[in-house]
């Protein structure tokens, strides 16, 4: 599954795979946090979609599936990089330090941000399909005119690949060598649509049409996923220009909780990847060749579950704000139909309806 | 003061931006080497460099998504749109995420961005050159839209739009470029939003943007010859209105009639008459009006100007709304 050109430096076994190109200088430590991070993110995902199943969140995306891929790049990143998710990137989030009450807000819908994206250097979730690509693309060649150390990453999927922005990010990344790091997670599933339907060749193949490198990893191998955005980062600070990095990996779950994946796909197809699963590999190479024991992994699944915990107390602490915060924040400086919108609406909340 | 053409004024406009800030960037197609296809950038590439006058690939979504992200790095880009028919590929990137990022940001994001859209008719062109697009970014909040007229407003509404940290959709009337007028190098006219009285008078208050504020000064100089004094208002801010200004002439004049080449149906001209049927309805004294282009799409050029409010167009209508005098 993949193709013989997958990158991929730890099998669904556990095993350790030799590659041309990537050997993983991680260390046991960081691997394990690299775990911690996955079972963490799951774990919180696993706590979000109750939320909404209890009716306390409006919608979630799950990322059941994606975690190494997240944590791989997420963890890639420099702290001076800046990283544009699409809106299932709950495992990048967490690795900028984003607070997990902050990634549930907008699908609170108490707000339609959620966080200060130049504090995590990290931005907001984008729902219209692909259009972060060209901020990535834009914000990189500000990067380049600062003449500054960074990169930039932007994440989206395959369904998002089939899209003309971020066909028009890759002719402009390549034309102004931008510094930007392209990861499609392709998770065969664009909701009800297998990718099959949005390309006839491997998704990485389209870079070398557009004129810079495209790999293709093991999206559920972290080691792997850390490895090859970490090179291309590198590359792209170094003024070699952008790359494609598709994580060939698989939505274990509903496009979000409003979706049915059963009228569209089989058990059996999900099984398969079942045992491919990007946690449960990490967590038997420590054991078997790093000697992390039972207990390490049970302290790690109860800090999971506190913050599960503190996740659910956050988002149920979390009220409607005031209905007039609409008329905030439209505009950088005041606006007249804005603050006549903002008069009448208070009026009317006095008068009629305090 | 200097006399120049509305074009030439533009590019001085913007060489004082690009001057003033490092952070102050220009993108778009053939504006570089060409300097634009109507030469509203000649020559500034070569002063400033391709890292700041930008040729961009032809991707108008690319050019507009890229410079949301370039403000997101606190640069302020002006956007040229070759023409305003070509504006719709980057729709979604100006109502979905330019007028949006700093609302979702909570104010972090600022979107200092200017779109120049050449817009409006009567260049005898193809297809796709002579729209009139502003009332779908009017209706988008988040966006502000202003739209000048003259030589002068040219030269220092660009500056000012550059400077303001909302986006801004900048409408210039691609027919009046070459018109010569006088600039004023040292003083602003007014704020970027403020209407302008370009015509004291005291019978009608004839209100007018872009390409149409000449058809009224022209109309407003034959109605004087039949007795009617009539006072023309430059709008200038689209989004937001000066509609103080307009209320003001209203209810001094009891009339309104506004002009505008976009199509009448859910346009500027309709904000403003319901405005100001609202403000100053027992000051009326006959129905707030509008001439207007028609509810077609623009038509083969050879007729245009039958589409767009000509002087006698205006004339005409001037002497239906004199009829109803209470």
């Amino acid at each position: 599954m993949g193709g013989e050109e997958l990158i991929q430096l730890l099998t669904p076994e556990g095993e350790r795979r030799q590659s041309d190109d990537y050997e993983s200088s991680l260390t046991r430590d960081e691997i394990l946090g690299f775990y911690r991070d996955m079972v963490i993110v799951r774990r919180l995902c696993n706590e979000a979609t109750s939320l909404q199943r209890q009716g306390q969140l409006a919608l979630w995306a799950p990322l059941q599936g994606q975690e190494a891929a997240q944590i791989g790049a997420g963890r890639a990143l420099a702290p001076q990089d800046f990283a544009f998710p699409s809106y299932r990137e709950h495992g990048v989030a967490w690795t900028r330090g984003v607070p997990p009450a902050d990634m549930a807000r907008i699908f609170r819908a108490t707000v339609t941000g959620g966080w200060d994206p130049r504090r995590y250097r990290y931005s907001l979730p984008t729902v219209v399909l692909g259009d972060q690509t060209l901020h990535a693309v834009g914000y990189a060649m500000g990067i380049q005119r600062d003449g500054a150390d960074e990169a930039v990453m932007v994440f989206f999927g395959d369904g998002a690949s089939s899209q003309g922005d971020v066909l028009e990010s890759f002719v402009w990344a390549a034309s102004f060598q931008a510094p930007v790091v392209f990861v499609l997670q392709n998770n065969q599933w664009a909701i009800s649509e297998p990718t099959s339907l949005q390309t006839r060749i491997p998704l990485y193949h389209r870079a070398d049409g557009f004129g810079f490198p495209g790999v293709r990893v093991d999206g559920n191998d972290v080691l792997a996923m850390y490895e090859v955005t970490r090179r291309a980062l590198d590359r792209a600070r170094a003024g070699e220009g952008p790359t494609l990095i598709e994580a060939f990996t698989y939505r274990m779950g509903a496009h979000t909780t409003s979706d049915d994946p059963t009228r569209y796909r089989v058990e059996a197809d999900v099984e398969v990847w079942r045992h491919r699963d990007p946690v449960e590999r990490v967590k038997a190479l420590l054991a078997r060749s790093h000697q992390v024991r039972a207990a390490r992994f049970a302290e790690i699944a109860e800090e999971a579950d506190a913050l599960a915990l503190k996740l659910r107390e956050d988002v149920l602490a979390m009220d409607a704000p005031p209905a007039t915060a609409m008329f905030d924040d439209v505009y950088a400086e005041p606006h007249p139909w804005v603050e006549e919108g903002r008069r009448t609406l208070s009026a009317f909340l006095t008068e009629v309806a305090p | 003061m200097t006399t120049m053409t509305m074009a030439k004024a533009l590019n001085e406009g913007l060489r004082r931006a690009l001057e003033s800030d490092r952070h102050v960037l220009l993108l778009g197609e053939d504006i570089g080497k060409l300097g634009g296809v109507f030469r509203v950038t000649d020559g500034l590439q070569k002063d400033f460099g391709e890292d700041r006058v930008i040729d961009a690939p032809l991707a108008e979504s690319a050019i507009v998504g890229t410079s949301v992200g370039l403000a997101m790095r606190d640069y302020r880009t002006v956007v040229e749109i070759q023409f305003d028919g070509f504006v719709y590929p980057a729709f979604d990137q100006i109502v979905s995420q330019a007028a949006k990022l700093h609302k979702r940001s909570a104010g972090a994001y600022t979107m200092g961005l200017v779109i120049r859209l050449p817009f409006q008719g009567g260049i005898g062109a193809v297809e796709h050159h002579s729209e009139s697009p502003e009332a779908y970014f009017v209706h988008t909040a988040g966006l502000r839209v202003v739209a000048c007229s003259t030589p002068n407003d040219a030269y220092w509404m660009i500056q000012q739009a550059v400077a303001h940290d909302d986006p801004v959709i900048f409408c210039e009337p691609k027919c009046r470029y070459w018109d010569r007028g006088e600039v004023d190098l040292d003083h602003p006219p007014a704020g970027l939003f403020d209407a302008v009285v370009r015509r004291p008078g005291r019978d009608v208050t004839v209100v007018a943007y872009g390409s149409m504020v000449k058809v009224a000064l022209q109309a407003a100089e034959a109605a004087a010859e039949e007795g009617r004094d009539l006072e023309v208002i430059d709008l200038r801010g689209l989004s937001p209105m000066d509609l103080d200004t307009v209320a003001a002439s209203v209810e001094r004049t009891g009339r309104l009639l506004v002009i505008q080449e976009a199509p009448p149906i859910a346009s500027v001209g309709s904000e403003i008459v319901a405005a100001i049927q609202e403000r100053c309805f027992y000051s009326l004294r006959a129905p707030a009006t509008r001439v207007s282009a028609f509810y077609v799409p623009y038509p083969a050029s050879k007729i245009e100007d039958e589409f767009r409010p000509s002087v006698d167009r205006v004339l005409w209508t001037l002497d239906q709304l004199m009829e109803h005098d209470s």
